[in-house]
């Protein structure tokens, strides 16, 4: 194929929304409405990957669409940031695809037809996230990413589902239309613009209180970043089937979240205003206290697929963190953890759809010995909490490395002991868990069972998410260099 | 020909209207009115052209020259309403026949017709003409047929939802009265443009005070402005659903034009906005409007209860956007004039589908309709998205003006207030969609199939309007803007 990287960044986008018509009209075709899917996953990698090829050779890929009001228009380029977020979610995507495809069929799941549908406009939504070039393209697809995963979670249609959707949909619209739209107007009344642009967008004679006040309403707007007191409906989406859970925790909607947070601290505000705002520091302590408060609340939760999702919110806060910190070495040190945070946390939920499927178990006290039964799906897991927790060999030891890094070079030392008690809670409530599957005796009833590992599809997406963990560990180099990329301008030679 | 157009803008439907007497057959007559209408359309369509192109036209009824013959005056503003009501009444009236046949006996069909022309004449008699007393005329003209049509519903309750309306709405035409035979007495002259140069000479008057303070009340009735709604939720739920589709879409959308006119082009901004503290109290009502109205309209149990509700809070936006006095103001206020016109109506000729095949708009007969109903319910949920202000919907286009307008005065307090107000709207939409799409359909009822396509063409033409008016922004902001510029020129 001999498309311009233009068309394929604009097919990323389209090809997702339009490959709903085939799912629906091969409604009733089960293998070609799924073989639409996975086509359509192929193909936005593909264009993903290419497009990534294109940018390491210097190439400026920009499309514009149209202009909805003067001086604002839907138009998308690619940067390395963006970049990041679109080689993960496009790769990840692929993944999830075939490992829902196994998991919808081994449930017989109502609705599939719904439920790929929303899945496939989900993905366009994140690309165009990803590939914005302006704050109201982006709002855009953010809000079409979250009305396209709404019915994802309230899936099964129970009255828990219902209610943990209107949690969903109650917190993150109201966030972003109530605080992230406020913001956007404010921004754009202020600096005249609402383009990314390389060193922010506000002239220097601004009043600092009031674009420090801008600043909150992002950091509170943007509710998928899931920062304390906005996080509820995180755990509320825990209703959603499996696959939804991997999709929204560890792909499509908290990232979307971090990386629009990203996006702003570097790109509208400039790390150089951003550390003098007034109201960085205390937002940065709420980013830690919410580090903290999540990862205290996740270790007493049972419910495995429950304490996973209060270790999302704990996470997600690193990456908060590494944008407030407004210093180069925060930004790498964030950015990479976008992408070690998603191998990771995409592994363990699928190994907890896998305990699901194969031993139908859903609380980790129930978990005693089931290492001796579901070795693979219980050695990914341990693999990928060391990711989470950071340390090798898993790559999220060098995000964690640089975020540190970022925090003494910005003298946060609160922020620093933070980190560092935070990995040490990381490790108090996920190594419990495959120490419980090791090292426990099983009850009597369950030992005679035998090896029951979980259907080949899982295994096959827990293995390649789990060797992307450890490339990372091995292979940081690539992820690195976009994530030094990301501010062309600063030098980050005194980070090496 | 062309030189006439304005007077057949109101010509063409008000003969067509006794004409339908003599064609009979409901079927016949609903073609004619709806040729009547696209007419309108038509010639509205080239009147706004004109208007563009070489601005104000000035049209002598009878060859009498204003001050003494009956002007009609057509520039931006009235143009653009213009074009919306005989847009929508078009739109809407491709699926009237499917609609009444289920709704309106047999007998009364040709009599509705008649009255929905007479109405739709009255509406555009009040945009086009120059004339004071003449607006009263055109007033009374489409109320007494809007009271008739309300009463046509099926329901029993909507004889005494016309009647209720029918006090308020007298209420409202003789206060305008009132206030057009004070300015008569003060100046001699029932000319608009005549009434806007001898007003300020008897300004101070207290006279002139009290004939201001009686119009835009009696206006203020007919627009529904919160407190003074009572009549409209009642009146969309028990008319026939065709009749609330037209008239959400239309009617609060005329007395929005003739607050406007009276206040910027007639008294003048000086004078409305000093003598006495209009600004903040349009504020106050317009915000109040918004909170109290919509939180009402989460609790009602009639989907058509809901959205007459979400009427009334959104005439308190576009009061909100008129309180500002400013440029922005003005033009967030007509954008939103001309949005909420293709939301209301592709949301409540969507109800009338519901109508038609279940027979009822009570939130728990929409059990189950996402499967089977599933395109009249997508357009509910766009239409209701655009409700919202959701981006890539006309919603959010009028939401981002009135916000830039409400920030350029420097009130951010009321910036944040009116995107508070949307997510009241998020939670009266959502009822609907979660019951439509995840409650399993009523045990017992009749499977209930699509709408016809009579419902679906019109109604999916008015949405595609919603997400084509909200992507590609040009027309409507660019007639707006020009309408809002022209308007504070004519006035300082």
């Amino acid at each position: 194929m001999n498309l311009s990287l233009e068309t394929l960044l604009q097919l990323c986008i389209l090809l997702p929304i339009f490959s709903t018509i085939g799912i629906v009209a091969l409604r009733r075709h089960q293998n070609l409405r799924e073989a639409v899917s996975i086509f359509t996953s192929l193909f936005v990698f593909y264009s993903v990957v290419s497009i990534y090829l294109g940018l390491q050779t210097g190439e400026t890929i920009s499309v514009h669409w149209l202009q909805i009001l003067p001086g604002l228009s839907v138009s998308f380029t690619v940067e390395p940031l963006g970049m990041i977020f679109a080689l993960i979610a496009s790769f990840l995507w692929l993944v999830t695809i075939t490992y829902a495809i196994g998991y919808m069929r081994g449930h017989n799941e109502d609705n599939q037809t719904r439920f790929y549908c929303c899945f496939a406009i989900a993905i366009g939504a994140v690309m165009g996230v990803a590939f914005a070039d302006n704050l109201l393209t982006l709002f855009i697809f953010y809000e079409v990413l979250t009305l396209s995963t709404y019915p994802l979670v309230t899936h099964a249609g129970t009255e828990a589902a219902k209610k943990g959707g209107r949690t969903y949909l109650g917190i993150l619209l109201g966030t972003s239309i109530a605080f992230f739209l406020f913001a956007i107007l404010g921004t754009w009344m202020i600096a005249g613009t609402l383009d990314f642009t390389q060193g922010g967008v506000f002239p220097v004679d601004v009043d600092t209180t009031l674009l420090g006040v801008i600043l909150v309403l992002f950091i509170f707007g943007i509710g998928k970043a899931a920062i304390m007191p906005f996080h509820r409906w995180l755990p509320a989406a825990m209703v959603a089937p499996t696959p939804v859970s991997a999709l929204l925790h560890a792909v499509a909607v908290v990232k979307a979240g971090v990386f629009t947070v990203m996006k702003v601290s570097v790109l509208i505000f400039g790390i150089d205003l951003l550390s003098i705002l007034p109201t960085t520091q205390p937002l940065l302590y709420l980013a830690g206290a919410t580090v903290l408060l999540a990862s205290f609340i996740a270790m007493r939760q049972d419910n495995l697929k429950a304490r996973l999702a209060y270790s999302t919110i704990g996470q997600l806060g690193y990456i908060t963190i590494g944008a407030l910190l407004a210093s180069p070495i925060g930004v790498i040190g964030g950015s990479m953890h976008i992408a070690m945070h998603a191998f990771g946390k995409i592994t363990l939920f699928f190994c907890a759809g896998a305990i699901l499927v194969a031993a139908h178990k859903s609380k980790v006290s129930q978990l005693d010995g089931l290492g001796r039964r579901m070795p693979i799906t219980m050695a990914a897991f341990f693999i990928a909490s060391l990711g989470i927790i950071g340390i090798p060999p898993a790559g999220g030891t060098w995000s964690k490395w640089y975020l540190l890094m970022g925090s003494m070079d910005t003298e946060q030392w609160t922020i620093l002991v933070i980190l560092l008690i935070s990995s040490l809670l990381n490790i108090a409530y996920l190594l419990p868990i495959p120490i419980r599957a090791f090292l426990y005796k099983e009850s009597p009833a369950n030992s005679a069972l035998g090896v029951k590992e979980a259907p080949l599809a899982c295994l096959i997406a827990i293995g390649i998410t789990t060797l992307a963990t450890m490339a990372l560990f091995i292979y940081p180099a690539p992820l690195y260099e976009l994530a030094s990329s990301i501010l062309q301008t600063t030098s980050i030679a005194h980070g090496q | 020909m062309l030189v006439h157009l304005p007077i057949l803008q109101v010509i063409v439907p008000l003969i067509a209207a006794p004409t339908c007497l003599i064609l009979r057959k409901p079927k016949l007559v609903w073609l004619f009115t709806l040729l009547a209408s696209s007419l309108a359309f038509v010639i509205s369509i080239l009147l706004l052209q004109q208007v563009m192109l070489t601005g104000t036209i000035s049209y002598e009824l009878g060859g009498w020259s204003p001050p003494w013959g009956i002007e009609y005056r057509i520039d931006k503003l009235n143009a653009f309403i213009a074009l919306i009501i005989s847009g929508v009444s078009t739109v809407v009236l491709l699926a009237a026949q499917t609609s009444i046949e289920k709704e309106i006996p047999q007998e009364k069909q040709t009599l509705f017709y008649i009255l929905y022309l007479l109405s739709l004449t009255g509406m555009l008699g009040i945009l086009t003409t120059g004339d004071a007393f003449n607006v009263f005329v055109f007033l009374e003209i489409s109320s007494l047929s809007a009271y008739s049509l309300i009463a046509l519903g099926k329901d029993r309750r909507a004889l005494w939802a016309s009647f209720q309306y029918l006090i308020m709405g007298t209420i409202g035409a003789t206060f305008i009265l009132i206030g057009i035979g004070l300015m008569y007495q003060m100046t001699g002259t029932l000319n608009m443009a005549d009434l806007a140069t001898r007003l300020p000479e008897v300004a101070e008057t207290r006279t002139i005070t009290t004939a201001y303070v009686f119009f835009i009340v009696g206006v203020c009735l007919k627009l529904a402005l919160f407190p003074l709604h009572f009549w409209l939720p009642n009146a969309y739920t028990y008319a026939p659903s065709i009749v609330t589709a037209f008239f959400a879409a239309t009617s609060t959308k005329v007395a929005a034009y003739l607050l406007i006119r009276f206040t910027f082009s007639i008294f003048g901004i000086s004078f409305s906005f000093t003598t006495l503290p209009m600004e903040t109290l349009f504020l106050i009502l317009g915000i109040s409007g918004i909170f109290i109205a919509s939180t009402v309209a989460i609790y009602q149990d009639n989907i058509k209860h809901v959205f007459a509700y979400s009427s009334v809070a959104q005439v308190g936006y576009m009061i909100v956007g008129f309180s500002l006095t400013t440029h922005a103001g003005l033009t967030a206020m007509l954008l939103h004039m001309f949005n909420h016109a293709l939301m209301k109506g592709a949301l409540f000729l969507a109800l009338a589908a519901v109508v038609y095949r279940v027979g009822s708009t009570r939130i728990a007969d929409f059990q189950g309709l996402g499967r089977q109903m599933p395109l009249t319910m997508a357009a509910i949920v766009v239409g209701g998205l655009s409700l919202i202000g959701v981006p890539l919907t006309v919603g959010f286009v009028s939401k981002w003006y009135l916000v830039v307008a409400v920030i350029e005065k420097g009130w951010w307090w009321l910036a944040g207030l009116v995107l508070l107000g949307s997510l009241l709207a998020v939670i009266y939409v959502w009822r609907i969609v979660e019951t439509a799409y995840f409650k399993a359909p009523i045990a017992g009822r009749q499977p209930v199939k699509e709408a016809p396509m009579a419902f679906l063409v019109p109604v999916w033409l008015l949405v595609s309007a919603n997400v084509y008016f909200g992507i590609d922004t040009r027309l409507s902001v660019e007639i707006a803007t020009a309408a809002a510029k022209s308007l504070f020129g004519v006035a300082q």
